[in-house]
């Protein structure tokens, strides 16, 4: 079939980067005027990416294009993007999001004084992710990637003159760092061992394919740096810490950097470098157990957490850790599809809990309360997102997490118990927060009111989106076609049944839970605490990661670092110190000389006379 | 012969010498800076008469020096009388005005 629109799937970053200009120039100007254009921009490259879509869906050819940007010796480097089925439905993914969040925003951020900067980065975001996405060699994508960590760390510092805010845009900025580094690392092995250092996707994917061409220790190192580059962007165990603290940025960034397209950004790293781990078992395993690991333990920590916005924040965690579980499994396809289920339902979350923060100003869910009453289109959209993330059939999330937990059980039970003891607590922290801030009575006056049209509308759309973007995979016969579309295999449907009987039974148990100890009250809340206080405070305090880290990483780094300023000031300033100091001490002792008496004068002159005659006079003896 | 010409010469210069830089009276300290031109026209003679190649231009030489030196005794005695005039003294250490 023809490709009409994906030859020109290079213009979908384009509209956003030209609102992000406009916005840099004229924005000032621009309070009511400046986020129609943001919106205006993203919404084009809706458009355009559903076109491609709708092309690549009706069986159009994949579409490859670019130029050379330079020319180093024999080596040329080349810009281009890739159109195939996976890009084009991320691109949609992304631009989806990044237009409702965007409309959104201009209800929420509506009172902001910077609202056209906000609105400038945003623009900017959206353009380095659908950048990231149809970039079609490795060193764009590293490029890109780059440039989306600096939108975060400007949009989670927002607020800077919240001294929080300010210290996680630096945390997410450092940690994230960490993981660039093993990719940049990966970057240049790679460039070190293709053939003709060509780091195109495609280049990848054939030398890869082939064994031999790289031995296997070589293949597992890359994999494991470029896993590790996933690792911080995605939030992953041990890199994880930066995530819930990028929550001070604004509740729309959070709905769209950090739950629905750049935190997703490492798992499609590692499923646009899947040639990479295929040929490598040892990274697979550590994808694997890394993202189970994940999966569980920030689900356990979500349990114990106050603010909305971090429970949500390690729910992220938790599902991108399914993901990475996913693709470490070796199904690229389950990992697509709940990166794609997840980024409707967990934006919807996030949006939802903003608008409740916008109507009840606080983020503590224990202030909160029957705001199901008050705020009832916030509640059962919020209500569908959290039944989605849940895993209750038919909703979206319960297919896509489905597809994961098949996989697991097909290869690895270990890590199907843990999908499914984590997929439990998902459950129960998803029901704890909903009935704590909808159900219930309100408490300290916090009664809430509906949120205007223009926020609610996308909530809507997402919550529709949430409840029918799981059937495009079921795991009937005749119904799974998006897995063989997007990646050519279809995924695995043994014992199918089985699991999904499991996973809802999981899934309503935890509900169940959450029912009785937040409505009913048959559990008494402090059930565990009050036997086991050491595990809430150990929940609570978030496992001690951040005061390990602290501990070893931080203070250690500081003591070298004091022990590099100490040398610094006093050693090299010392020595700098010195040379200024001689000069004027020289030119203090040559004013004192200079007294206006003509026979000191002389005097000198005699002196200097004497030695220069003993310096010649003296050479003779040398 | 020549060396002793050359050692007169170089005592008086130094007897000029000490006198310039420690007589605190301006007036010896010119007499002083007089001995130091007057051991420098010795030299000038000595050389001219017992040097490696004897010629008169030493002696010419000497007789432009003990002009110039007449010339500047002059020019330095009118300072002198203009500083004693306005200051009352003739004492060198009193004077410190390049410092300014």
């Amino acid at each position: 079939m023809e490709t009409v629109f994906s030859q020109y799937a290079w213009l979908v970053p384009v509209f956003p980067l030209a609102a992000f200009l406009i916005l840099l120039a004229f924005g000032r100007g621009m309070k009511r005027t400046g986020p129609v254009i943001a919106t205006l921009g993203s919404l084009a490259s809706l458009v355009l990416s559903a076109l491609v879509l709708i092309e690549q869906l009706g069986g159009a050819d994949e579409y490859n294009n670019g130029f050379d940007w330079i020319q180093i010796g024999g080596y040329t480097l080349t810009v281009g993007f890739d159109v195939t089925n996976l890009t084009a439905l991320m691109m949609v993914v992304v631009s989806l999001v990044a237009f409702l969040v965007n409309v959104y925003s201009i209800g929420y951020m509506k009172d902001d004084e910077r609202i056209s900067v906000f609105f400038a980065y945003v623009a900017l975001f959206t353009c380095s992710m659908l950048g990231l996405v149809i970039a079609d060699n490795l060193l764009m994508l590293y490029i890109f990637w780059e440039l989306v960590g600096l939108c975060s760390f400007l949009l989670i510092g927002f607020w800077y003159y919240k001294p929080e805010a300010k210290a996680a845009a630096k945390k997410a900025f450092i940690v994230t760092r960490v993981g660039d580094v093993g990719f940049l690392i990966a970057l240049l092995l790679l460039f070190w061992y293709m053939p003709d250092h060509d780091l195109s996707f495609a280049a990848i994917a054939n030398v890869f394919g082939q064994t031999g061409l790289i031995t296997e220790g070589i293949t597992t190192l890359i994999a494991i740096l470029i896993f590790l580059g996933a690792v911080g962007k995605s939030g992953q165990f041990p890199l994880h810490v930066w995530l819930p603290d990028a929550m001070e940025g604004p509740t729309p960034i959070s709905a769209l950097i950090h739950a629905a397209t750049m935190v997703a950004a490492g798992v499609f790293l590692v499923a646009r470098t899947f040639p990479i781990f295929e040929a490598s078992p040892a990274a697979l395993d550590t994808v694997a157990w890394v993202g189970a690991f994940t999966a569980i333990f920030a689900a356990s920590i979500a349990i114990a957490q106050d603010d909305i916005k971090r429970i949500l924040a390690y729910s992220t965690v938790s599902q991108l850790g399914y993901m990475m579980m996913a693709l470490g499994l070796g199904s690229v396809t389950a990992a697509m599809f709940h990166l794609f289920t997840h980024a409707f339902f967990k934006a919807l979350l996030f949006l939802g809990a903003g608008s409740v923060i916008h109507a009840v100003h606080t983020q503590n869910i224990h202030e909160m309360g029957g705001l199901g009453k008050t705020m009832k289109t916030t509640a059962w959209t919020f209500a569908v997102g959290a039944l989605a993330l849940a895993g209750i059939p038919p909703l979206s999330g319960f297919w896509s997490k489905d597809a994961i937990l098949a996989e697991a059980l097909h290869d690895h039970p270990a890590l199907f118990a843990i999908g499914i003891a984590a997929a439990l607590l998902t459950a129960l922290y998803m029901s704890r927060l909903f009935f704590l801030v909808f159900a219930g009575k309100p408490r300290k006056g916090a009664s809430g009111h509906e949120s205007p049209a223009v926020m609610t509308v996308p909530l809507v759309v997402l919550a529709l989106l949430a409840v029918v973007a799981g059937f495009v995979e079921m795991p009937f016969e005749g119904t799974g076609w998006f897995g063989e579309w997007l990646t050519g295999h279809a995924a695995a449907h043994e014992g199918t049944a089985l699991v999904m009987l499991v996973s809802t039974a999981v899934g309503l148990l935890g509900i169940y839970l959450g029912w009785l100890i937040y409505v009913k009250g048959a559990i008494p809340r402090d059930a565990v605490t009050k036997r086991m206080p050491w595990l809430t405070r150990l929940l609570e305090r978030k496992y001690y990661i951040d005061e390990i880290y602290h501990a070893v990483f931080v203070v250690s780094l500081r003591a070298i670092g004091r022990a590099f300023d100490a040398f610094d000031r006093h050693v090299v300033g010392g020595a700098v110190r010195l040379a200024g100091g001689a000069a004027v001490w020289t030119g203090r002792a040559a004013t004192r000389m200079q007294n206006g008496q003509l026979q000191s004068y002389g005097l000198y002159a005699v002196i200097g006379l004497v030695i220069l005659a003993a310096a010649i006079a003296g050479r003779r003896f040398w | 012969m020549l060396s002793s010409y050359l050692t007169m010469a170089a005592i008086l210069f130094c007897i000029g010498l000490y006198g310039a830089l420690t007589k605190r009276n301006a007036v010896i300290v010119l007499m002083s800076v007089e001995l130091m031109l007057n051991s420098v026209n010795l030299n000038l003679v000595a050389f001219s008469k017992y040097g490696v190649v004897p010629s008169l231009t030493g002696q010419i030489f000497s007789l432009f020096t003990i002009s110039v030196a007449a010339a500047e005794v002059a020019v330095g005695v009118a300072i002198l009388i203009a500083l004693f005039r306005s200051r009352g003294s003739a004492n060198v250490d009193e004077f410190n005005e390049m410092r300014r």
